[in-house]
């Protein structure tokens, strides 16, 4: 259930890269304001290259921002970024297996950075990945399984941390038309079913209008162009205005 | 009479390895052959019959004084290797950490590079007293610099993609190290210790032929002092054993540890 409560927010932030004032210095977010309510599935949308990803470095912890403050969960993602142990997961763009381990070992291996007991930790492992259809493919390293394969050992990666937060980069986006709507529903499913706060990158608006229940549409360099909010309930008709509306967003 | 069919293509395999064997033996046969009719010549002095280089191979096989000289060398190698790779692993970390640190040491480890083996013998016997110190002093100097390279461009290499997926679950720097970076450099760091155990005993024996005691290469030594070529050959088969022996547990280490990765029907 969506509380009114952001747990990730975002004031005036900005981000550039190269230095401030020089010819070189690119601005990929300009005084961004966001706030994400705990629970909410928020689908991030814009074109390539709009800073989507950078605004997801920020609220990971992995890039500081140039000016404003990130906060999640009331502290700051980059200073205290060992305190977020556990209670951020992350499913990127690609897979990003670690390609000496099988399935198991890399669903585990969050787990391991929770000290979580061997035993313990193999359990929660075979669980996920029986959760999500790989039961048989445990021992598999990852150059043995297909592209979908080895996207859910990911999505089973993040889950097994029973982290509160998901950070989710385009994880479909490299796989075929019928994998990725197999997946995402398997995916919004998990995330209503465990309560998770999700933040889901896409440059697909059909992708978005499938998950989100809300959309934010940004512009470059990264702000706010529109933020719409989604239900289940929310009739084809609107959505198809809202389609409508997100591309004539895109294409201005 | 014909052969079953379904043996033809096991006796195939069969041939082709027999090929490949004699392809393998053949041309360590004919220089055998070479030096044995060489040997019926020429004095015992210049080619010695290869009956007496594998008497005294055994001799040294048999004789515990003689086998510990052996022995003493391949410490001497492992432990340079070791006290080498330990500290260019080390600088490598530091080299890649920072860029200060990387602009400061890179010259000095090429400078190093450059310097002969044969200088830091010298050089070893001018600053140390014991055999020891100096033979390990010799063996990092000749090393150092070749393995804190190849670590350092394994280190540089590294998967961003890898580093930030494992970074995104907040490891502390030992597990970061355990799960991620050790493994992922292993491949470079095994082939470091395949070239440097090449070099390494090729420099143990200069070390040891001019500063040691006792060794193969002091042994060699000995033998060019009276002449003995069978024995100069059957020593320096020793040293020729160690690194094939060295190479093949190498070889073994990476058939275990990297079986995950994926094989090619097309290869190079």
């Amino acid at each position: 259930m969506t509380s009114a409560s952001p747990i990730i927010s975002l004031n005036k932030v900005s981000k550039s890269f190269g230095k401030s004032g020089a010819a070189s210095s690119y601005v990929a977010v300009d005084r961004l304001d966001l706030q994400i309510g705990r629970g909410q599935l928020l689908a991030l949308l814009g074109k390539t290259g709009c800073g989507k990803s950078t605004i997801f470095n920020m609220i990971a912890g992995l890039t500081e921002p140039t000016s404003g403050d990130v906060t999640v969960d009331g502290r700051n993602p980059f200073r205290e970024f060992d305190s977020f142990r556990g209670k951020m997961a992350i499913v990127f763009q690609g897979d990003r297996l670690l390609p000496w381990r099988t399935a198991v070992q890399n669903v585990e291996l969050g787990l391991e950075m929770l000290d979580v007991p061997a035993d313990k930790r193999r359990e929660t492992a075979l669980r996920w990945l029986g959760t999500l259809g790989l039961r048989g493919h445990e021992n598999d390293y990852p150059h043995a399984l297909s592209g979908g394969m080895r996207q859910r050992v990911s999505i089973a990666r993040a889950f097994a941390t029973d982290a509160n937060i998901l950070l989710c980069d385009e994880p479909f986006s490299a796989l075929d038309e019928m994998t990725g709507r197999t997946l995402r529903a398997e995916f919004v499913r998990l995330v209503r079913e465990n309560g998770k706060t999700a933040v889901f990158i896409t440059h697909s608006i059909n992708e978005a209008l499938e998950i989100g229940d809300r959309i934010v549409v940004l512009k470059r360099p990264a702000n706010i162009a529109i933020d719409l909010p989604l239900t289940s309930a929310t009739p084809v008709a609107e959505k198809e205005a809202i389609r409508h509306q997100i591309q004539s967003v895109l294409a201005a | 009479m014909t052969m079953p069919e379904a043996t033809q293509p096991a006796s195939g395999w069969s041939l082709a390895l027999s090929k490949r064997g004699l392809n393998f033996v053949l041309p360590f046969v004919v220089v055998a052959a070479a030096w044995q009719i060489a040997s019926l010549f020429f004095p015992p002095f210049l080619f010695p019959s290869l009956i007496d280089v594998f008497k005294r191979c055994i001799d040294i096989f048999t004789s515990w004084s003689q086998f510990s000289d052996v022995l003493a060398t391949v410490g001497r190698i492992l432990a340079g290797l070791a006290g080498a790779f330990l500290i260019g692993a080390a600088l490598a970390v530091l080299m890649v950490r920072s860029r200060a640190v990387n602009d400061f040491l890179s010259p000095i480890l090429t400078l190093f590079q450059g310097i002969p083996a044969l200088s830091w013998v010298v050089f070893a016997i001018i600053w140390f007293h014991g055999i020891e110190p100096r033979i390990f002093f010799i063996m990092v100097m000749t090393t150092l610099p070749a393995f804190t390279f190849q670590v350092l461009a394994a280190l540089q290499a590294l998967s961003r993609d890898l580093m930030e997926m494992v970074m995104s679950f907040r490891p502390t720097r030992t597990k970061l190290f355990r799960v991620m970076i050790i493994p992922a450099i292993l491949p470079d760091i095994l082939t470091a210790w395949k070239v440097n155990l090449g070099n390494a005993s090729r420099v143990v024996v200069v070390a040891e032929l001019v500063g040691a005691t006792g060794g193969v290469g002091y042994e060699l030594l000995q033998q060019q002092q009276v002449f003995d070529m069978a024995g100069a050959l059957a020593w320096t088969l020793q040293l020729v054993f160690f690194v094939l022996i060295a190479q093949a547990v190498l070889t073994f280490i990476e058939s275990i540890a990297f079986r995950y990765r994926a094989t090619s029907e097309r290869t190079l």
